[in-house]
């Protein structure tokens, strides 16, 4: 099996089990107040991290290039209320555009 | 399909079906930028698909695309993936009392258990509306989602460089899609911020992926701290 198929074995097989856990275990064990505050940062976190390293890392340095404007317009796009798919296109050409002038 | 506890619709069923439906034509179709950006991110067409198929909580999905894209350990994509996908956890806690299935049943609803299942359930006030909600929804997003998969998938494949079409930076954007409306308070914006400053300064320090995860549990880290502080403050 190659690494990327075990990834995504892996990926599969944990949110699986947690989307059952949710369903199958007694509400008591799983509803603690400490659990739950964790469990509405992580996302925060996580989404904040991807974004900094898909935006501004290029293997192992941080590199100021076509998708940090390229973001801005997607930041801007959701400010305005424009829905998910109009905006990662728009967010994408945006990208397209200032390597093609550039 | 048969919906556990539902034979034939009623008239109050409709509003709930024409939501759900709609909630999942509009999601599904994200699915299409699933897709070209998991091929175009080097993973084959079948990966992109069984992702969807079996995984199906799209913040994970982007999530493990994300890392192996950025060169990062499958392995490591697979944490992150899982981490983001906690919250499916909790939306079960929530759906359990007002769905309220027959441990069977539980095995095949648990893969739809998603954000917007959760979100067009949740509201309804009785269990049948609850079940008509969660899983005309999940089933309708299940189905475009993975079929606009495909079809990203495919049209990612024949595209040839990313680059050239800035789908490198639609991850950036479809994370920030997926983040923006969880930014309600002062709280989740520091905390993003923090996620997001933390992995920057990691990457030129550690291996591809580790900053995600890094950065990530720093971020929640300070989160429990301030909203201690802050409880600390009110009493």
């Amino acid at each position: 099996m190659t690494p990327v198929w075990t990834g995504i074995v892996l990926t599969i097989v944990g949110c699986y089990a947690l989307k059952l856990a949710g369903l199958s275990v007694p509400e008591r064990v799983l509803a603690h107040p400490f659990t739950i505050r964790v469990s509405e940062l992580i996302p925060l976190g996580l989404l904040g991290a991807l974004i900094a390293v898909q935006v501004l890392a290029d293997g192992d340095r941080l590199v100021l290039d076509a998708r940090l404007p390229a973001l801005g317009v997607a930041a801007l796009l959701l400010w305005r209320g424009v829905p998910f798919l109009p905006m990662v296109a728009a967010s994408a050409a945006t990208a397209a555009l200032l390597r093609l002038l550039s | 399909m048969r919906i556990p506890g539902l034979d034939g619709l009623e008239p109050s069923d409709r509003a709930v079906v024409a939501d759900s439906l709609g909630v999942a034509i509009a999601v599904g179709a994200y699915g299409v930028s699933f897709g070209a950006i998991a091929t175009a991110s080097g993973l084959t067409v079948l990966q992109a698909c069984v992702l969807s198929l079996l995984v199906f909580t799209g913040g994970s999905q982007f999530a493990f695309i994300g890392v192996v894209a950025a060169g990062g350990n499958p392995v490591t994509g697979a944490v992150t993936a899982t981490l983001l996908g906690a919250r499916n956890m909790f939306y079960g806690i929530t759906l359990a009392p007002l769905l309220r299935l027959r441990p069977l049943q539980r095995w095949a609803a648990a893969q739809i258990v998603i954000d917007e299942s959760t979100a067009m359930a949740v509201t309804r006030t009785s269990t049948r509306h609850a079940r008509l909600g969660f899983f005309v929804t999940g089933i309708g997003v299940f189905v475009l989602w993975n079929l606009f998969t495909l079809i990203g998938a495919l049209a990612g494949e024949a595209l040839g460089d990313p680059r050239t079409y800035g789908l490198d930076a639609a991850v950036g954007a479809a994370f920030l899609g997926l983040l923006w409306p969880r930014l309600t308070t002062p709280l989740a914006r520091v905390v993003a911020l923090a996620g997001a400053a933390c992995a920057a300064g990691l990457v030129p320090v550690t291996a591809a992926g580790v900053p995600i995860v890094l950065g990530g549990a720093a971020a929640v880290l300070l989160g429990l701290l301030l909203a201690s502080r802050r409880a600390g403050e009110v009493t």
